[in-house]
């Protein structure tokens, strides 16, 4: 189905306002002090992009990214918590002797 | 195939989620600490991207691609907060400093839990 002109507009501007913002957050990717830092920002760059299918999905009218957006959801948390388990114990799975 | 009371509906709800997006990408570059960055863009990232799932679901009915869309903000409801928690919790104890007089909680009072943190800076 056809995207409307009004829906596909403010798609539009979403997808440009969202992009900016990720690159703004790569900006403290590269920037900040410490390894916590560039996780948080990476999570909130990896949130931005599940916003980013979604917008998508609204301006081509596919239902299918909406699904993209949930496995690119699953993929973040789960990247999210094992760099965090990794910064902490220096291993992911933790092996019990 | 959309009328103009779902099409402004759209349009109204990506602007929300736009909008809290930019709320907190300005919190994670503006604010001093691993800490409040993020309290900065744990809670409205979850809320923009909850606005922005909303207008999916608006577009696409609740017949195609409008339940995924509601499950999606359940997920990001259940695991933003509990990947900023571990993140928190990882920061925590690498020993990123915490801001003047912010104490973890567990240590801050002896008998109890102390409830009243400061700024309310952690475990978001």
């Amino acid at each position: 189905m056809a995207a409307e002109p009004l829906v596909a507009t403010a798609a539009n501007a979403g997808l440009v306002i969202v992009s900016a913002l990720c690159v703004l957050c790569g900006y403290r990717v590269i920037v900040g002090p410490t390894v916590p830092d560039r996780v948080v920002a990476l999570d909130a760059i990896a949130t931005n992009v599940v916003a980013i299918a979604v917008l998508f999905a609204l301006k081509t009218g596919r239902g299918l990214f909406v699904t993209v957006s949930l496995v690119l959801a699953i993929i973040g948390f789960l990247s999210t918590v094992t760099v965090a388990k990794y910064v902490t114990e220096g291993d992911i799975i933790e092996r019990r002797e | 195939m959309a009328g103009p009371i779902q099409q402004w509906t759209i349009v109204a709800l990506v602007a929300v989620g736009t909008f809290f997006l930019t709320v907190g990408t300005i919190g994670l570059l503006r604010l001093p600490n691993v800490y409040n960055r993020m309290h900065a863009t744990s809670k409205p990232t979850t809320l923009g991207t909850a606005a922005i799932f909303l207008a999916g679901f608006v577009y696409f009915g609740p017949g195609g691609a409008g339940m995924p869309s509601l499950i999606g903000i359940v997920f990001l409801f259940l695991t933003v907060p509990t990947g900023a928690h571990m993140i928190s919790r990882s920061a925590q104890k690498i020993g990123v400093p915490f801001l003047g007089s912010v104490t973890w909680p567990a240590e801050a009072a002896d008998g109890g839990e102390s409830d009243g943190d400061p700024d309310g800076e952690s475990a978001e």
